[in-house]
């Protein structure tokens, strides 16, 4: 592979509101999503029968009347179904042995001739369990696993000084617990695929047409395990229902289409999780519990500061959310300790969840910075220009264009901060009292490496850009299509980009707001090779296929981006309900690239939090092991009615130690921080602290 | 796939002959409820018979004991009863309700009928993997001791601590409605009051009705208290939640004396809850803030809650002073 280091790029179609390129297909309906893809065979249906115990075996699987059943093809279950050359990966090695690791685990696949009748066949399937003891309460005191990292391969713990002293000697301590619950990403479009199995030829012997977020990444984890080389594994993705982490990684769900793909003599199998399953099987966000210590002088300048983080992973496949992660970089404090202590439960496979650590962090640290700045007597915005680093407290690096004071201060500004009451519930119209409150955001500049782009020059001075990238709703092909249209120094729509296909150029997942600027990166250095070698004037049909070198300079910087969120909560004085009739969020995110879509993914974020802050919570009944709340009449989300004011805004910049772009991450930041702004504003507004979301009305009620 | 019969009913008569006849059969009207409780295996009938094409969908004035009443039939959609001109002026309380319920799409397909015959959405009823004395009479009661925020405060059985979701069946209770039922034996009114039941050992008993009968339509009284009247539902998000708690309320005032009062509660019972404490002690006072807390509270005696639906008995409370109040202050629209 050739690395090409990339150059700054100047923006012409960068920064301009192209409208998305597939968005008429998208609103017209024509827009093929995973198991709407014609199939080269009418496929068979594929139905999940799920455990009914959380931990145990099958001791028995009748599988007669279900098999008996008209249009039932075959049922796959652990004594019959093909064997996996690996099954390091408890959440992927489905229906490998008799063993149950929780409630709703895939036990069984029924193969069936329609949908319907798949699932009838999956309701016929008589399973009996030999049930054990189960753990699947998330508590601090069993909490007491110390994973060796946290999400992605970041230190457990971090110990600066000597807090418990600075503790001591601090004028003002503020020490409390904050809890977020579980929740579930639920995107648009159900996780779903149509997996073929051929290996008559030569090629891809697995082909899957696919919702997800990263088609290398579902080869990369499938293959090994099926004893397939990559290059036999074929994933597609060209149109996706929005992911939020979800589709970040596969779920067993995709593991069972192969599977079953595998038994069928080449007949395509179509999947669709339900929104029951969901819950289930495709990842969530781990229940926290922050223990919080802040420590400060009475003017409010930080001394301590002290997170420890009680979450949960699945006893059958870790994940360790990084939640105090931005503990670390957030403000100067000498003293430092932050911590990651895990429940190790019978429970499904937590996973990423849009802002992964950040989201449930910041919402401890955000909302204890406010009890900080009460106590002390001190403007919240005050209180952060207090103690803004100089440089960034985990690293020792400059920050390279740290502008989170330019953002409390935009915000402020035009969201009318000046004038608001320092004091608690001291507003009123009529029934509903009014508050507001702020909170900072911040999220990490990440690219990541393994991505390749390939460039070919086509008649009439047409480009063919492609990668392996994907559009989860995004604005992906937009986006690098402006990206592309600018490297090469052409118009948009003389590129025709290529995506959402594991046969092109390797590319990394669209998370960790890292897929613009990683895939932007190799368009760039392909683009731009492409020119030192053909020149502007290709023939047509030479190609050039590099991908980014790693810059040295980035690397002697804090890279990360930050940014402000102001609320107004108005709590219902009789019933205890919560509105929020205005929410604003000022970004520092180097340049965007594309105002309309980006302000999308702000806007998508910010109602993110919005709603986590007033609604959403997986209760999982600890007594069963499984999430009750398992469909979106009880799992609340916000509807348009909640969200009636929302506004985002960006400061004018580039940065391009971050990317040959100039631009950083977006898809993330909004949901950071937002919450905590919407729990500040209620107790602004009622003088009741609430440290644990989401901030119902009940909590609000004597 | 499971195979069952569909049969769209001739008129009402056939419909409750068909469905009489056959123990494993039911009645599709809107089908917002049933059909979702098919698709989750949670009911599995043997014989659907769709009574959404029967003429059950006119809305007609009757003659009644001091004024005039509407007989609304048993397939009026939700949205066309809500937007109905006689209701908005003489029973705002219903239209109140049923606007306040649902989504749009829901409130467009869904019937009057069917409506007051939707099922809890606790969410062990609505699981079939775990133990429910509703859906499977004698395997035990999940919401004891598991997800119980939405549990009933009042009425509560060991065997059922769900509450009924109908926001619509609330205003009729506070309003004195009665439905018309055809059955085998002929056509019967039962009073709102009567219609629901509270779960005792029978949990898997919604109402009175016997299987086969079929509500033809629902009948509205009018009344002064009918006329001031409203619906006031507390939720967890703005629109498309059920009710945390709901009021329905009718007032009716000789000067700032309660002359006649009508309250009924959603949210806290396995059935819509006449307050009728709260109304005989409100009757004859002057209608002040603290005149209905004090109401509220002698309504809630015998209370029962645990940690996570505690908030219920502050929140009825406080809930039904706002109605009445904005009732008495001539304000009716939040």
């Amino acid at each position: 592979m050739t690395e090409q280091a990339a150059a700054p790029l100047q923006p012409r179609s960068m920064g301009t509101s192209t409208i998305r390129l597939d968005g008429r297909l998208k609103v017209s309906g024509a827009a093929p999503y995973a198991v709407e893809h014609p199939a080269d065979a009418p496929p068979l249906h594929a139905w999940l029968v799920q455990s009914t115990v959380a931990r145990g075996r099958v001791s028995a699987l009748d599988a007669q009347q279900a098999l008996a059943h008209p249009g039932v093809v075959s049922v796959l279950d652990h004594t019959n179904a093909p064997r996996l050359e690996d099954t390091s990966n408890g959440e992927l090695a489905i229906l490998q042995d008799a063993r149950v690791g929780f409630r709703g685990q895939i036990v069984a696949v029924v193969l069936a001739e329609t949908l319907e009748t798949a699932r009838e066949g999956a309701a016929l399937v008589r399973v009996t369990y030999q049930a054990e003891e189960h753990a699947a309460e998330l508590r601090v005191d069993n909490a007491t696993y110390r994973p060796d990292s946290v999400n992605p391969d970041m230190d457990t713990d971090t110990d600066e000084g000597d807090v418990e002293a600075a503790l001591a000697g601090a004028d003002v301590v503020v020490d409390e617990t904050y809890r977020t619950p579980y929740e579930h990403n639920s995107p648009m479009e159900p996780h779903a695929l149509v997996a073929t199995w051929d290996d008559a030829g030569e090629g891809t012997v697995l082909d899957l047409v696919d919702s997800t977020q990263g088609v290398h990444g579902v080869v990369s984890a499938l293959a090994p395990m099926l004893g397939l080389e990559p290059g036999q594994v074929r994933v597609r993705a060209p149109h996706v229902g929005g992911g939020f982490g979800s589709k970040g990684e596969p779920h067993s769900h995709e593991m069972a289409a192969a599977l079953a793909a595998r038994t069928t003599g080449g007949r395509p199998v179509s999947l669709a999780v339900t929104r029951q399953q969901m819950f289930a099987l495709t990842g969530y966000r781990t229940a926290t519990i922050s223990r919080f210590r802040l420590g400060a002088r009475s003017d409010g300048t930080l001394l301590a500061i002290d997170h420890q983080v009680f979450e949960q992973t699945s006893a059958i496949r870790e994940y360790a959310e990084q939640t105090a992660s931005p503990t670390r970089m957030m403000y100067a404090a000498p003293d430092r300790r932050t911590s990651h202590r895990l429940a190790v439960l019978d429970v499904a496979v937590p996973s990423w969840m849009r802002a992964p650590g950040e989201m449930p962090g910041m919402f401890a640290h955000e909302t204890a910075m406010d009890e900080l700045a009460v106590a002390c007597g001190v403007d919240p915005i005050v209180l952060r220009e207090l103690n803004e680093p100089a440089t960034d407290p985990e690293t020792g690096k400059p920050f390279n264009n740290r502008r989170l004071l330019d953002c409390l201060h935009r915000g402020a500004q035009r969201f009318g901060w000046s004038g608001r009451p320092a004091g608690a519930r001291a507003s009123a119209d009529g029934e509903w009292w009014v508050g507001t409150g702020v909170a900072s955001a911040t999220y990490p500049m990440m690219v990541q490496p393994g991505n390749s782009a390939r460039v070919r020059s086509l008649d009439g001075g047409r480009y063919s850009v492609a990668i392996g990238a994907v559009d989860i709703g995004t604005g992906a092909w937009t986006v690098l299509t402006q990206i592309a249209a600018d490297a090469l120094d052409v118009d948009p729509a003389a590129i025709e980009l290529e995506i959402g296909d594991s046969s092109l150029p390797a590319a990394t997942v669209a998370g960790g707001s890292s897929g613009t600027s990683s895939w932007g990166g190799a368009i760039v250095a392909a683009s731009q090779l492409f020119r030192n070698d053909h020149g502007d004037s290709p023939d047509p049909g030479v190609e050039t296929t590099a991908s980014a070198a790693e810059d040295p300079v980035a690397e002697e910087y804090a890279l990360h981006s930050f940014g402000a969120v102001f609320a107004e909560a108005r709590v219902h004085r009789y019933t205890g309900e919560v509105r929020v009739p205005r929410l604003l969020g000022v970004y520092s995110v180097g340049r965007v690239i594309n105002p309309l879509t980006a302000r999308s993914q702000f806007l998508g974020g910010l109602t993110m939090g919005l709603s986590a802050a007033l609604f959403e919570e997986s209760y999982r009944d600890a007594r069963f092991g499984h999430i009750v709340t398992q469909d979106l009449a009880t799992y609340h989300v916000a509807t348009h009615a909640d969200v009636t004011g929302v506004e985002a805004e960006w400061l004018d910049e580039e940065d391009y130690v971050a990317t040959p772009m100039g631009s950083r991450g977006i898809g993330e930041i909004g949901i950071v921080g937002t919450s905590a702004a919407v729990a500040n504003a209620t107790y602004h507004a009622t003088g009741l602290r609430v440290r644990e979301l989401p901030l119902t009305a009940d909590r609000f009620l004597p | 796939m499971r195979e069952l019969e569909y049969v769209r009913a001739d008129d009402a008569a056939s419909a409750v002959a068909l469905v009489s006849g056959e123990p494993e059969a039911r009645f599709l009207a809107g089908g917002t409820n049933l059909v979702d409780h098919l698709k989750l295996g949670i009911t599995a009938p043997r014989l659907l018979v769709d009574v959404s094409r029967l003429p059950l969908d006119a809305v007609e004035e009757y003659d009644a004991p001091g004024g005039t009443g509407l007989r609304i039939g048993a397939n009026v959609r939700n949205s066309d009863l809500a937007a109905h001109p006689a209701v908005r002026a003489s029973w705002p309380a219903v239209s109140r309700a049923l606007l306040a319920g649902a989504s749009g799409q829901i409130r467009h397909q869904a019937t009057t009928a069917g409506n007051l015959l939707q099922r809890t959405r606790c969410v062990y009823f609505q699981d079939a993997t775990t133990p429910c004395n509703k859906r499977e009479p004698g395997t035990g009661c999940s919401a004891v001791g598991g997800y119980a925020r939405y549990n009933a405060v009042l009425g509560a059985s060991p065997d059922c601590v769900t509450v009924h979701p109908s926001d619509l069946a609330v205003a009729l209770t506070a309003l004195d409605a009665q439905v018309v039922v055809l059955g085998v034996s002929g056509e019967r009114r039962i009073p709102m009051t009567g219609l629901h039941r509270l779960p005792g050992d029978r949990p898997d008993l919604d109402t009175v009705l016997e299987h086969g009968d079929l509500i033809t339509a629902v009948e509205l009284p009018p009344s002064a208290a009918a006329r001031r009247s409203t619906y006031q539902k507390a939720r967890d998000r703005a629109s498309y939640a059920f009710a945390l708690v709901s009021v329905a309320a009718g007032l009716e005032l000789d000067g700032d004396v309660v002359r006649d009062v009508r309250i009924a509660w959603g949210g806290v019972a396995h059935r819509p809850w006449r307050a009728t404490r709260a109304e005989d002690a409100l009757r004859g006072q002057q209608l002040t803030e603290e005149a209905v807390l004090a109401a509220a509270e002698l309504e809630l005696e015998g209370a029962t809650t645990t940690d996570q639906n505690a908030y219920k008995v502050p929140m009825i409370r406080n809930t039904t002073a706002l109605a009445c109040t904005r009732l008495a202050a001539g304000e009716v629209s939040r």
